[in-house]
């Protein structure tokens, strides 16, 4: 009974309260056919402590060195306060905040939260946040569909080189909604879009930077896609939206739902989850916005304060016709982003994606003045470049492991020539040793 | 006591249809509106629109719930009162006047024989209460 | 006025500790990709951020602070231990994409999780992935599908929910492409089978069912309820919200359920996070088996490794991107080493204890059980529609008023087919002593309510704010600080 307080007085006065002789007796109500004795097949409890000495054994399996793998998870330095705070019980074990008066810390980080995703993105209004930023695609989708109604086509063009795990959850959820998600041609490792293509589509999706790490011209695909009547779905990497232009900014009007995942701000990998999902739109579509959202209000005596508004959105109140089925919002996720992202300010974000950028093309242009090594595409490029190699990736992948270098995503099956590409990043925590010690490890196969 | 003006035909959903000619204006009953509360959003449907009596045509939010409009005559919609997407508290206020929602253009004159003068609705509001 | 962090900055200040060494990085990013303006981020010191931020937690109720009887929602003590073997440097740092040759550490503990799951559920097959209860539903309804699509059998397209059924279980059938047929409810809480019987048929696809139920008691003629949509050609669902009732005393599977999802925030006590992450496995028996989503993780010669779509054809297909919400499925996983098979025994045993105790002590003092013949589950309800009637208090002045007493409130007008009422579930990990405390709350607030209503009604008056106003919040929608 490791965490169940009950003495043996507890047990019996209680049990005398109800008049009953034993615990049994309360489960008289279930038909004996089904009752089971017990679990025999489940291990009995051991002690924390032979738990974490367990699990610390299991850890320390798991080390694998020097992380130049990106392809939708960054290995970002995160300060030593987000997660000291963002643990605290009263952040880590309250539920959803449906008490506004018992929620305030937690419903004001929403806000602030909010405010913050917004400002990245150049756009109105953000969400509390969904699970992952491939379901909060399937989302954005969902909403665009309910959105253009002018549309009559259940067309959604997504770029071919979106990520691979994205597009297929995309596929998962959207499809039952008799939506068809099209692919858009690739040319030099961009997405091209043609008017026949075009034709009466609901939404195009534009990832920036794209799977590839390369920067898609999005101004001029935000403004064809709006002058053929699509809405556009903007995918980003918040870390990056730094330097880059915001989706707000695109084109001629700027994207109309924007969406990604959080993980860059604050949130250790933890192979790959909890992170969370992103989405933000304008504020003319808000009330087809998915998920939670915060709202600022006032009490009797006009003080401020914060609750969870425009409910009559979702699961438990329209049933059946709700935006979507989520229930939850990544809250402790969001609680360590917001941390993460007042500890950095504009200027800290600002450093930490000039270093990603600079850091991964010192990593290129060094790995390239090796003879078997080039890159595959000419287009700028962000964080995150394809280098083509003159043997499988696979083979170099484990050759760089046994020197303590995870070297990057084989991309076989998803380019051309993909078994002898590989997707490589290098964020602000690498070092020029730590690029120099790849660049060794490389030269020396 | 919610008001019942005799010169309107209710829905049992709780629409009021006035009908001036072969123009139908709806809106929802004194009784719905204080049922509902505070009203926080109206969703109209598309001037334009073709809709059939009974089938849902827009939707009506208070903070905790919300409740589905039916038509309650067949025809096309004319009208959509946009004067509720800034101000939603006039169905609250004036839900026989200024809250109306929308007008229908009636394909028949005669009237779905489903509807309720305004002392069958009431009583059929005092049933739905008890 | 609660300020924000906005109101804080100022321009220039900064967190000088967390500077990177920034480098021109104009050659990098061509000027038609550049931002122009920085956005809007706070601008000041590590310790106004760490103050902050700390000074919020403490205008949270938490489990850590707070009883938290939350019916439907398993509010129980989130062992710590838990937490740290999940915050493992080792653990925290793995890329999803890591070889499976240097993951056997984190691998081995999801497949163990896996089988653990399987066995408390009496299921062939558990995928871990589905990131929430609302998730495993979707999968669980995607499976349904692609079972009767498999058959040819696509005109079953409906999925039966009973009346009280949370709002996502009709919300989920939409997503799924299904639609959502209510089956009506007994004054004593169980499924009408002569509804039920009405409803299905050719077409339906499958029934969504809580056991025990969101009525809060257990649905004693599941047998029955099986045979009839079994009959019809349907499939069973069992949403595991209310799992903690029955851990180690029944299981789904034996009950004939052919697709489950668990809530493992809920019956595994993993942190509910402010409300999330969560994390919602999907176990099947070896019908519906083949359509589990991927990946999932198996034991062959060579170790663990993940199962993908190549091998496993008939899935319905990936859910999030990369693996689920892991970081969760650890704790959980955690947890179960320290229950043990045992300890889950437990587990439904005490939380079935203190919710008979606390429905008694209520009922004692004069509260109305809203299934007054029926044992409570591992929780209840109440309905306070005679206490409105007569005071004018409602459920939900009740509820504000608790949170004064130290008490989150119970879950408030849900299920719905309950007038005024209060689901709730005080959990295995509280005292006798707290409950006791709860149940005097409840009878103070009630002579309140009998001598100054209004003073109820006002509620809650000691916390930070007062009874926020709902309807400014929507009408005059303020969701941004700029």
């Amino acid at each position: 009974m490791p965490f169940i307080p009950h003495t043996h007085a507890d047990k019996e006065s209680m049990l005398d309260t109800l008049g009953i002789a034993s615990i049994d007796d309360l489960f008289d109500e279930i038909p004996k056919e089904i009752q089971c004795e017990g679990l025999p097949d489940v291990p009995d409890g051991i002690s924390e402590m032979a738990m974490l000495s367990h699990m610390a054994k299991r850890a320390r399996d798991d080390s694998a060195g020097i992380c130049f793998l990106g392809a939708g998870c960054y290995d970002h330095y995160i300060p030593s306060a987000v997660w000291d705070i963002a643990s605290r019980g009263e952040f880590l074990t309250a539920y959803t905040p449906y008490q506004a008066e018992a929620s305030q810390g937690t419903l004001q980080l929403v806000y602030e939260f909010q405010t913050m995703l917004a400002s990245l993105t150049s756009m109105d209004v953000a969400n509390a946040s969904v699970y992952d930023g491939a379901s909060a695609l399937a989302e954005a989708i969902l909403m665009a569909v309910r959105v253009n109604r002018k549309s009559k086509s259940r067309r959604v063009l997504v770029p071919a080189s979106l990520h691979p795990f994205y597009l297929a959850t995309v596929r998962s959820i959207v499809t039952h909604q008799d939506i068809n998600v099209e692919l858009m041609a690739l040319e030099d490792g961009l997405s091209a879009i043609s008017d026949s293509v075009l034709n009466d589509a609901i939404a195009v999706v534009v990832q920036q930077p794209n799977f590839f790490g390369l920067l898609e011209d999005v101004d001029a695909l935000t403004t064809r896609a709006h002058d053929a009547g699509a809405l556009v779905i903007g995918v980003v990497n918040p870390m990056t939206l730094a330097l880059l232009k915001p989706p707000g900014d695109w084109g001629d009007t700027g994207a109309d739902i924007v969406c990604g995942d959080g993980q860059p701000l604050g949130i250790p990998m933890a192979s790959g989850g909890p992170s969370f999902g992103f989405l933000c739109t304008r504020m003319a579509h808000v009330r087809q916005l998915p998920g939670r959202i915060a709202g600022r209000t006032q009490d009797k005596t006009g003080n401020w304060g914060f609750v969870l508004t425009l409910q009559a959105r979702e699961q438990h109140i329209r049933r059946a016709k709700a935006t979507s089925n989520i229930c939850t919002n990544q809250g402790l996720l969001v609680t360590a982003a917001t941390i993460y992202m007042t500890l950095l300010g504009p200027q800290g974000l600002n450093e930490v994606a000039s270093a990603c950028v600079r850091n991964t093309h010192r990593l290129a242009e060094r790995l390239t003045e090796l003879p078997n090594v080039s890159m595959r595409f000419d287009a700028p490029y962000f964080h995150e470049c394809v280098l083509d190699f003159e043997e499988s990736t696979d083979a170099i992948q484990h050759r760089l492991l046994n020197s303590g270098i995870l070297g990057g995503y084989p991309l076989t099956g998803l380019i051309e020539k993909g078994d002898q590409a590989m997707l490589i990043c290098a964020t602000e925590t690498r070092t020029d040793r730590d690029i120099e010690s790849y660049y060794r490890a490389l030269s020396d196969g | 006591m919610p008001d019942f003006p005799s010169d309107l035909h209710y829905s049992q959903t709780h629409e009021w249809v006035r009908v001036e000619g072969n123009r139908a204006t709806v809106g929802i009953s004194d009784y719905a509106q204080t049922q509902l509360g505070d009203v926080v959003y109206v969703e109209l449907p598309e001037v334009g629109a073709h809709v059939e009596f009974g089938g849902e045509v827009a939707v009506v939010e208070s903070v905790k719930a919300a409740s589905d409009i039916y038509a309650p005559v067949t025809g096309e919609v004319v009208d959509a009162n946009d004067e509720l997407d800034s101000a939603p508290e006039t169905v609250n206020a004036d839900p026989y006047g200024d809250g109306w929602f929308f007008i229908i253009e009636m394909t028949n004159d005669e009237l779905p024989s489903d509807l309720l003068t305004a002392e069958g609705y009431e009583a059929h509001c005092q049933a739905e209460g008890e | 006025m609660a300020d924000t962090i906005f109101d804080k900055s100022r321009p220039t200040r900064r967190a000088a500790a967390q500077r990177v060494e920034s480098r021109a990085t104009e050659k990098f990013v061509p000027e038609q990709f550049q931002r122009l303006s920085p956005p809007m981020l706070p601008e000041v010191s590590e310790l106004q951020a760490v103050r902050h931020f700390t000074n919020l937690a403490r205008r949270n109720f938490s489990i850590d602070t707070h009883f938290y009887p939350l019916g439907s929602c398993t509010m129980k003590y989130n062992p710590r231990g838990a937490h740290r073997a999940a915050m493992q440097d080792g653990f925290l740092n793995r890329h999803p994409l890591t070889p499976t040759s240097h993951s056997q550490g984190v691998l081995s503990c999801l497949y163990e999780l896996q089988e653990i799951l399987q066995n408390v559920t009496g299921t062939a097959q558990v995928c871990l992935t589905p990131m929430a209860g609302a998730q495993g539903e979707l999968t669980g309804a995607l499976m349904i599908k692609a079972y009767h699509a498999d058959n040819n059998d696509h005109e079953r397209l409906e999925i039966i929910v009973p009346t009280a059924a949370h709002g996502t279980n009709p919300a989920t059938a939409s997503m799924a492409g299904l639609i959502a047929k209510e089956v009506e409810v007994n004054a004593d809480g169980d499924v009408d089978l002569e509804s039920l019987k009405r409803v299905v048929g050719p077409k339906t696809a499958g029934v969504m069912l809580t056991n025990p139920s969101t009525c809060a008691v257990f649905e004693r003629r599941i047998q029955a309820i099986s045979d009839i949509v079994h009959d019809a050609g349907g499939l069973l669902y069992y949403d595991g919200a209310n799992l903690n009732a029955i851990l180690g005393r029944a299981r789904p599977g034996d009950m004939q359920f052919d697709v489950l999802h668990l809530n493992l925030h809920k019956t595994f006590a993993t942190p509910h996070g402010g409300g999330g992450p969560g994390a919602g496995p999907v176990g099947a028996n070896e019908l519906l088996a083949p359509y589990l989503p991927t990946p999932m993780v198996i034991k062959s010669e060579s170790g663990y490794r993940w199962l993908d779509q190549a091998e496993r054809p008939k899935s319905i297909g990936r859910l999030s991107s990369f693996m689920g919400n892991v970081g969760i499925l650890l704790r959980a996983y955690a947890y179960s080493l320290m229950l043990g098979g045992n300890g889950m025994c437990d587990v439904s045993d005490y939380a079935t204890l203190n919710a008979n105790y606390l429905m008694r002590r209520l009922s004692d003092a004069g509260f109305h059980p809203a299934y007054p013949v029926r044992r409570a589950t591992h929780e209840f309800a109440i309905s306070l529609r005679q206490e409105a009637k007569e005071t004018g208090v409602t459920a939900m002045d009740f509820a504000k008023r608790l949170l004064d007493y130290g008490f989150h409130a119970p879950t408030t007008y849900f299920p719905l087919l309950i007038p005024e009422c209060f689901l709730i579930e005080p959990t295995e990990t509280e005292t006798k002593e707290e409950l006791d405390a709860f149940a005097d709350a409840m009878i103070a607030i009630l002579k309140e309510a009998q001598q100054d209503p209004e003073f109820v009604k006002q509620a809650p008056h000691e916390q930070s704010v007062g009874r926020l106003d709902e309807v400014q919040a929507v009408r005059q929608l303020d969701v941004t600080a700029h």
